[in-house]
């Protein structure tokens, strides 16, 4: 899977901080290579995102939501027509809600922090 | 702990007949010893799993992740893992399949065994493990489909789409299907996702099934399909429509296939999309679009399918004197908005006979209760459980109030919720039960069993009653097999049917 390869070029990218917001509500700021994918930048720090279908826009498990203010800044590609259908699928989808597999890494991430979406209990259960 | 070490290798072995251990035979063997060697082995808490779907592995994967200390062994009825993951998801998906690599880690740790061939139920019993495992749970899945219960669901030609799925993808129970594949039109009843699924198989240029992990068989008599028009029948309209976008979209684009939807069944759906929230609207747009624009419809297509909707089938019926299908009779619905917002069909008495000569029900799939033991609710057929815990509910009241836990016995997937929902709404499912779990676990809600435990008590009793388990590396053996094979046919893996062959490979000894 991309990411995990070390290739030279690789090494010398630049690297940005970015904080998740895992699962449960609690912070972690990591690392992250410029021109990786978000989903990379969590397997690789240990960040509870499953990515199911290994990043090819089949599953929705590499949810991730941005904050409204950031998204704003970043200037993100608009998300394709099959980035769409996937979070159309998506637990707990949000305005700012984007899939981390499709969101690679730049300059301008420096800081920013995205949210893993809280698992939902289904209401008829509580 | 060497007590333990001891017993748990001569039990290994007397299972897996194994007199040299190969090389995967001693990594099981030496998983078991760093996990002996860590805690007393009867220290930690033991959870069994029933069913290796996703169900079953993403919970397994949130215990371990969750419980540094905890054992989970996953059983499954089949000698080969995964569930639908294997068996249901359309082979021409190959990336949704990658969840499997996910399981394979998971089944890969020292802290989880998979036992395959094992039939819960029958082969043990549910009581049996819940005297083994400090917590058991239940992922055991859909095994059976609903129907309507109208006459004529059994003529030839009749195919439940449970079936029709489990013989392309290789289930050793519907192997021997052979559809009849020999009419021109088909129907199929019901809008969901698998729905297409089937829809899919059966109008795919089969160049294109070629290189899928499609069983030959399969192939074979696809290859001779005259199939060239698909009726998609709902009893309802097209905002209730259960399929979602992603699989919409590729039958729109289904190479050599046109999609004809009847205009007028969109032009004053089409004013309503402004108000439609998402993800219904986008839906919705891609249908009116394909119904209403010209120019998505593709040149030079011999194949097409379309949407039929608010049509309740009544009857299938044969030619007279014939035992093959030859129509469906419907009634047309009116569909009714209820005071909750829900839009229910109701029949109008109006008739309408539709010609084809081969018919899918693909209304859903249905769970079963699999041992008396587990507590069954008949008419949701799902097991009765608050939070993934299972519950006894006194008949007398229906509201659930008057429940009482089972302790120690969970469930999650699509037993626990009934037949509906992707991979990512399983997952979600199952991390929440097996953080549940832990949570129990850790505050002392589950009792601890007594000193044996886990697969040491389960293993013997399996060989005491001549039941002989498959472990993961035995399942690596048939992946391999399968893959191999697969190689030669220019496919990523061509899937072994029979259940005696895939026993033949797992249990044969290395170099013999
Ligand atoms: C045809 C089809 C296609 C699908 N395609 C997709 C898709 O493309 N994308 C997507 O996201 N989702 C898809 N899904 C949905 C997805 O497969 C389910 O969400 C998921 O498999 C449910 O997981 P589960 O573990 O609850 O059940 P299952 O996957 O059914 O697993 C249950 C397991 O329990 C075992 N078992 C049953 N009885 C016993 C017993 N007595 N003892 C021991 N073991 C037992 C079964 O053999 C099976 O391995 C599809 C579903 C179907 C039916
Ligand atoms: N590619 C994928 O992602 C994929 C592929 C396959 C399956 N899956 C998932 O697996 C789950 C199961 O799929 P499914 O297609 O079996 O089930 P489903 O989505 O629940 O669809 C069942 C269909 O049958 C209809 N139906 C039910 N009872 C009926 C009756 N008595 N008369 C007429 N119609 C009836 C339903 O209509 P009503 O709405 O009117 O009840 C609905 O259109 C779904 O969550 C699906 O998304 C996903
Ligand atoms: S990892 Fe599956 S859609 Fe991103």
């Amino acid at each position: 899977m991309a990411g995990t390869s070390s290739s030279k070029a690789k090494e010398k990218r630049e690297m940005v901080t970015v904080n998740f917001i895992d699962r449960d509500g609690d912070k972690m700021t990591v690392n992250a290579k410029v021109g990786d994918s978000l989903l990379d930048v969590a397997k690789d720090n240990d960040v509870d995102l499953e990515g199911a279908c290994e990043g090819t826009l089949s599953c929705s498990t590499c949810h991730l939501i941005f904050k409204p203010d950031e998204m704003e800044t970043l200037k993100l590609d608009e998300p394709s027509d099959e980035e769409l259908d996937m979070l159309d699928l998506a637990y707990g989808l949000e305005d700012t809600s984007r899939l981390g597999c499709q969101i690679m890494v730049a300059k301008t991430f420096e800081g920013i922090t995205v949210s893993v979406p809280k698992a939902h209990r289904d209401i008829r259960d509580l | 702990m060497w007590i333990t070490l001891r017993r748990s290798l001569v039990l290994h072995k007397a299972i897996t007949g194994s007199v040299q251990a190969g090389h995967g035979r001693w990594s099981a063997v030496l998983r078991w010893f760093s996990v002996s060697c860590g805690t007393n082995q009867t220290d930690r808490p033991h959870v069994g799993i029933v069913g290796s779907g996703p169900a079953g592995f993403y919970t397994a994967q949130q215990i371990l992740k969750s419980h540094g200390d905890a054992v989970v062994d996953v059983y499954e009825r089949l000698p080969v893992p995964f569930g639908l993951a294997r068996f249901g998801i359309a082979p021409d998906h190959p990336e949704t399949k990658n969840c499997i690599n996910q399981f394979t880690t998971t089944a890969l740790s020292n802290r989880c065994s998979f036992i395959g061939n094992v039939n819960v139920g029958k082969d043990v019993k549910l009581d049996e493990l819940l005297q083994a495992y400090d917590a058991v749970i239940l992922c055991y899945g859909a095994e059976d489909d609903r129907t309507f219960g109208i006459p004529g669901e059994h003529l030839q030609g009749v195919y439940s789409a449970r079936a029709f799925v489990g013989w392309y993808n290789g289930l050793p129970a519907n192997s021997n299907l052979e559809p009849d594949v020999s009419a021109e039109t088909a129907v199929i009843l019901g809008q969901g996702n698998v729905t297409l699924d089937v829809a899919r198989i059966l109008l795919s240029p089969i160049e294109r099934l070629e290189k899928t992990d499609i069983c030959e068989h399969a192939l074979e008599v696809l290859k001779k399909s005259q199939v060239q028009t698909v009726y998609i029948v709902g009893r309802r309209g097209p905002l209730q429509v259960s399929f979602t976008i992603k699989e919409l979209r590729e039958m729109t684009k289904l190479e050599g296939c046109k999609a004809v939807f009847d205009p007028v069944d969109f032009r004053t759906i089409q004013d309503k999309l402004p108000s439609i929230p998402r993800p219904r609207k986008r839906l919705t747009e891609l249908m009116c679009k394909t119904a209403l624009d010209e120019s998505t419809s593709q040149n030079a297509s011999i194949k097409k399918w379309s949407l039929k909707f608010q049509r309740s089938p009544l009857q299938l019926l044969a030619e007279a004197g014939g035992e093959k299908i030859s129509r469906v009779r419907f009634e047309v619905n009116d569909l009714v908005e209820q005071s909750d917002g829900s839009v229910q069909a109701y029949g109008t008495g109006v008739h309408e006979d539709l010609p084809c000569g081969l018919v899918f029900r693909s209304i859903g799939y249905k769970s079963i209760p699999i041992d008396d033991r587990v507590p069954f609710d008949r008419r949701k057929g799902v097991i009765p459980n608050i939070n993934g815990r299972v519950v006894i509910t006194s008949s007398t009241d229906e509201s659930g109030k008057d429940v009482s836990l089972i302790p120690g016995l969970y469930c999650s997937g699509w037993v626990r919720n009934g037949p509906i929902g992707v991979i990512a709404t399983t997952m979600n499912d199952a991390f929440q039960t097996g953080e549940l779990v832990v949570q129990d676990i850790k505050s002392g809600t589950i009792k601890t069993t007594g000193p044996t435990k886990g697969f040491e008590l389960i293993g013997s009793l399996l060989h005491s009653r001549g039941v002989k388990p498959v472990f993961f590396d035995q399942w690596r053996k048939i992946d391999q097999i399968e893959q191999e094979r697969g190689s030669e046919l220019g496919k990523p893996r061509e899937k072994i049917i029979s259940v005696q062959e895939m026993l033949d490979i797992a249990y044969k000894q290395n170099g013999s």
